[in-house]
């Protein structure tokens, strides 16, 4: 038994380093260092390149600094004058050429990585523009070639290009998906960005604010959805219908038309807040409180409408900060006027997304 | 031929520190700000660690956690170690260089008094209530009024330009010190490491400094007066106060990191018992490295979209800064090599600095590369990269130097063995803090979230982290107990308390004298005590017989300028709220309040400008009686 016991403290190290080896690597669908596509992945690549590179460096430095340290340390006793050098110019010259050369290395390919993703897509006809607006804290998702919003969850296509033109709302934000591409700021009229993005597998992958823009910066949080081609036509044909239809209490839809209408969408036109087409088929409510955990699991029905009665109870509590608090003073909702909205919104799925989120 | 003397009013007590133009004093009163302040950064860290120990605390709300990583950035970096390097230039420089005082001391007290109040104007906003939350940065339009509204950002913009003049004025006085202060023979290239990279901090300082008063006085036009310069409604562009922040914000990183490179060098070198290796490669790699500091800014944009040509440029400017970089490295092993190492905590803390700083190096080399630095960019890899370069670099370069020239300062040295203790708890508890931020941010953590949700991977290596600050907190309080039980030995230390001292600090009284020197050295090459003693001397040659010492005197006026500017300040701020109270109303929306702070001020200034200060003389008289009794 006390043998054992050893043998699992001696193992205890190994075991803790693993786990964080594991976790290091972390989620494949939010890791830059686990790239889903291309862009990430040449990414993924110069980074290699440099740290590799750069754990050389450490390596030498390291190694001279051990062999120094324990090498010339002064012993008990000892009272000699070291040699008083001035310097080598040779060793300097060496010291002062390999950076260079190493720096050079990790140059060239930083140069062309430069103008390859700077690359406009825009104009490409296999490309799928996307117009995205961020706004305090969540963002809009523009088709322009389909006359096409949405919000929180962007549907791409996998294996094409996703030419994106950034920006915002109020405030600077950042549009980061890190499996997929690194981030660009979404910035006010006269500085705007464009970006590019690609997906190689159908998954769910996770996007992040990267620039704070006030107290729910941590909740800005969005999904990109990528499917198959013919599974994002479907989406497209379906997001261009009319509307599900009402069919609960018309005196609760009307209360659902003056409090929620008037800042949010069921169709494609412009509104001050997230469009509202399809939710029951979104990864979240108000972007951060998921209804899965994991692409591998359904979207779960009963979190997912429990989590939209807390958002309309009380969205300060979940978001604070956000815009909707204020639209939302005045306005109470009966126990029933609540579960019709909240039965409606949640129910209101999009067949296209069925397969991929699992329902 | 005697001096007309005149009899100038000597202070004592509180007095004595309110009115003192004494760099020595003066490095004193840095080191008490700068430790306070630094202390106010430290718990504000604590607070932000615990926070993020596991995924969605409730520990702190998202306001209070945006206004704690703003401030603990604004006051670490511009109210905490840049006193604490102040402190030790102050305490440190005339001496290396066998100086009396700095050029102009009386600009020395107003440097310290309008830097203090600075840092009182904008800590104060925690009691006030309204606290800076814009992050340390600042970017607009969140900064701006119409997403900011309340006097928060306000603090910031006017604590750090009055606490900005006196970082300018101690720039511009180290400059002219150690342009014109040096002794006799002590040439350009026979200066201390310290005292070079302290004269190219000073350069820094005069360049960087007015670029971000300027950008601090545009947000100021719009924040008070309704200006446009960042308003995007009327014109205003936000991107233009991002270059102008990092004009100034990367040479503030080698103001921080080039001091400590210059303590590392004469602390290694000490206690190596060895010349510098490559010294003249030192100097020009210092140079070398503020230089391009000014020509990098914009790599902290990458994603801020300037296109691909500024991208690459300055994605390659920047990797250039890693040759100077990697010589200063090199250098530095190459002067243990061969050497006669003696681990005292304060070469501990140099030799720990070492790999430490090149761990944060090589990922300043991998930021730097644009397409990558999409990636990085605003994540906790950054937190990583800058936490190595600012505190496995800069903070345990001031550890280090703290230590070593602490019984130059005070006449007592400081307990080793708790030294060392300390050492070892604060490292360990930084590298568990930092090292694994990293790879937060490679798995997808961006930087400045209050919170993050579980199931991301995210959640053990932020405990870890955590771990590893409050090691770092426990180190630091650990120093302030050392500091305590030191001050109450007896102050007994001789003047070359390490034995091994090579430069001019070591040749005079710990602590010296109000004059420094007796009489003036006379300098006969590099490390020049070291010489002496090589030579069998025991003292530096005079280069000047003992006479008469002139001494300027002390003088009130600049506490009460920092005080003015202090007042000034708060009426600025408050010159457009309603009070509801006829009395409150009365004296800020008429700018009452402002003029009288303003008022103080250019009084103080007229009244410098027409009374004549002639100083006094400490005579040979009393120079000899104090010889008798040392």
């Amino acid at each position: 038994m006390m043998k054992r016991w050893h043998a699992a403290k001696r193992l205890l190290p190994l075991f803790a380093g693993l786990v964080l080896l594991l976790s290091a690597c972390g989620r494949e669908d939010l890791s830059a260092i686990n790239p889903q596509g291309p862009v990430a992945e040449k990414q993924y690549g110069l980074m290699t390149l440099s740290i590799s590179i750069m754990t050389l460096v450490v390596v030498v430095v390291f190694a001279i600094s051990f062999y120094v340290i324990i090498r010339y340390r002064r012993k008990p006793g000892q009272n000699d004058i070291p040699k008083q050098v001035e310097g080598n110019h040779k060793l300097e010259i060496i010291w002062t050429v390999i950076p260079i050369v190493l720096l050079l290395i990790l140059a060239v390919p930083t140069a062309k990585y430069v103008f390859a993703f700077a690359e406009d897509y825009s104009k490409d006809e296999n490309a799928i523009k996307v117009n995205v607006t961020s706004h305090q804290y969540w963002w809009e998702f523009e088709y322009p070639e389909y006359g096409i919003r949405t919000a929180q969850d962007l549907i791409i296509p996998t294996n094409k290009k996703i030419a994106i033109n950034l920006r915002t709302q109020d405030v600077l934000h950042s549009f980061w998906v890190p499996s997929l591409a690194g981030k660009m700021d979404t910035n006010t009229e006269g500085n705007l960005n464009k970006m590019y993005i690609e997906a190689t597998k159908e998954n769910v992958y996770r996007g992040k604010c990267a620039e704070l823009c006030g107290p729910s910066h941590a909740y800005m949080d969005f999904k990109v959805k990528a499917v198959n081609e013919d599974t994002f036509k479907a989406w497209v044909n379906e997001m261009n219908a009319e509307p599900k239809a009402w069919t609960g209490d018309p005196a609760a839809y009307d209360k659902f038309k003056t409090s929620c209408l008037s800042c949010h969408a069921l169709d494609n036109s412009q509104s001050l807040g997230p469009n509202l087409k399809g939710l029951g088929s979104r990864e979240s409510i108000a972007g951060i409180m998921l209804n899965r955990d994991n692409v591998s699991e359904p979207i779960n029905q009963d979190l997912m409408e429990q989590h939209l009665r807390e958002w309309i109870v009380d969205p300060e509590r979940v978001k604070p900060g956000n815009a909707m608090t204020n639209g939302m003073t005045g306005v109470e909702f009966t126990d029933e006027e609540l579960d019709q909205i909240v039965d409606y919104l949640s129910n209101y799925k999009l067949d296209s997304l069925k397969e991929i989120n699992k329902q | 031929m005697a001096h007309t003397t005149h009899t100038v009013k000597r202070y004592s007590g509180l007095m004595d520190w309110l009115t003192t133009v004494d760099h020595k004093k003066i490095g004193v009163l840095y080191l008490i700000a700068g430790a306070f302040f630094f202390g106010i950064g430290g718990i504000e860290a604590i607070l932000i660690r615990i926070q993020l120990i596991k995924p969605q605390n409730t520990f702190l709300d998202a306001q209070t956690f945006n206004e704690l990583i703003t401030m603990h950035g604004t006051t670490m970096i511009f109210l905490g170690v840049m006193p604490i390097i102040f402190a030790l230039m102050n305490a440190i420089i005339p001496l290396q260089i066998g100086a009396r005082d700095v050029a102009f001391p009386f600009l020395n007290a107003l440097g310290f008094w309008t830097f203090f109040f600075g840092g009182l104007l904008l800590n104060l906003s925690w009691l006030i209530g309204s606290v800076p939350d814009a992050g340390w940065t600042s970017y607009v339009p969140l900064a701006s009024t119409t997403y900011s509204t309340h006097h928060g950002v306000d603090f910031y913009v006017l604590g750090l330009q009055i606490a900005g003049i006196g970082t300018l004025l101690g720039g511009i006085n180290f400059l002219a010190t150690i342009i014109n202060m040096r002794a006799p023979g002590m040439s350009f290239m026979r200066m201390p490491m310290f005292t070079w990279a302290s004269f190219i901090t000073s350069a820094l300082i005069l360049f960087a400094f007015p670029a971000v008063t300027v950008g601090l006085v545009l947000l100021m036009f719009d924040r008070l007066f309704g200006g446009n310069f960042f308003e995007v409604a009327n014109g205003g562009n936000p991107i233009l106060w991002q270059h102008i922040f990092w004009i100034f914000g990367h040479p503030e990183v080698y103001i921080l990191i080039l001091p400590a490179f210059g303590i590392i060098s004469d602390v290694v070198s000490t206690f190596s018992r060895k010349r510098l290796f490559g010294y003249s490669s030192m100097v020009f790699a210092t140079i070398l490295i503020g230089f391009l500091g000014f020509m990098v800014w914009a790599h902290h944009m990458f994603a801020t979209g300037l296109g691909p040509v500024a991208n690459a440029l300055f994605s390659i400017a920047t990797m250039l800064i890693a040759v100077p970089t990697g010589i200063k490295i090199f250098n530095w092993l190459f002067t243990m090599w061969g050497g006669s190492i003696k681990f005292t905590a304060a070469n501990l803390y140099a030799v720990g600095f070492i790999p430490t700083f090149v761990m944060g190096g090589v990922t300043g080399v991998m930021l730097a590369s644009a397409p990558a630095d999409f990636q990085f960019h605003d994540t906790y890899f950054v937190v990583a990269h800058f936490h190595y370069v600012i505190v496995g670099g800069l903070v345990l370069g001031l550890f280090a130097g703290l230590h070593y020239w602490w019984p130059k300062m005070f006449g007592r040295v400081l307990k080793e063995g708790l030294g060392k203790a300390t050492f070892w708890m604060f490292f360990i508890g930084f590298q568990l803090t930092f090292f694994v931020q990293h790879f937060l941010g490679l798995t997808g953590m961006p930087r400045r979230v209050f919170t993050y949700l579980p199931n991301q991977r995210f959640d053990l290596m932020n405990l870890i982290s955590t771990i590893g600050a409050i090691m770092m907190g426990i180190g630091v309080l650990m120093f302030l107990w050392n500091v305590l039980v030191t001050s109450l030995k007896p102050a007994n230390a001789s003047n070359d308390p390490w034995e091994d001292g090579r430069t001019l600090e070591w040749t005079i009284p710990s602590p010296p004298p109000e004059y420094n020197f007796k009489q003036t050295p006379l300098v006969r090459g590099y490390d020049a005590w070291w010489k002496e003693k090589m030579e069998g001397n025991t003292e530096m040659q005079p280069a000047e017989p003992v006479g008469s010492i002139h001494m300027p005197s002390p003088s009130i006026l600049p506490f009460f300028m920092g005080i003015g500017l202090f007042i000034a300040g708060f009426g600025f701020m408050f010159a457009k709220d309603d009070f509801n109270n006829a009395l409150l109303n009365g004296l800020f929306n008429n700018y009452v309040v402002a003029g009288v702070g303003l008022l103080i001020t250019l009084t103080c200034m007229f009244l410098r400008s027409v009374i004549d200060d002639p100083g006094y003389h400490i005579e040979k008289e009393e120079l000899e009686d104090k010889g008798v009794k040392a």
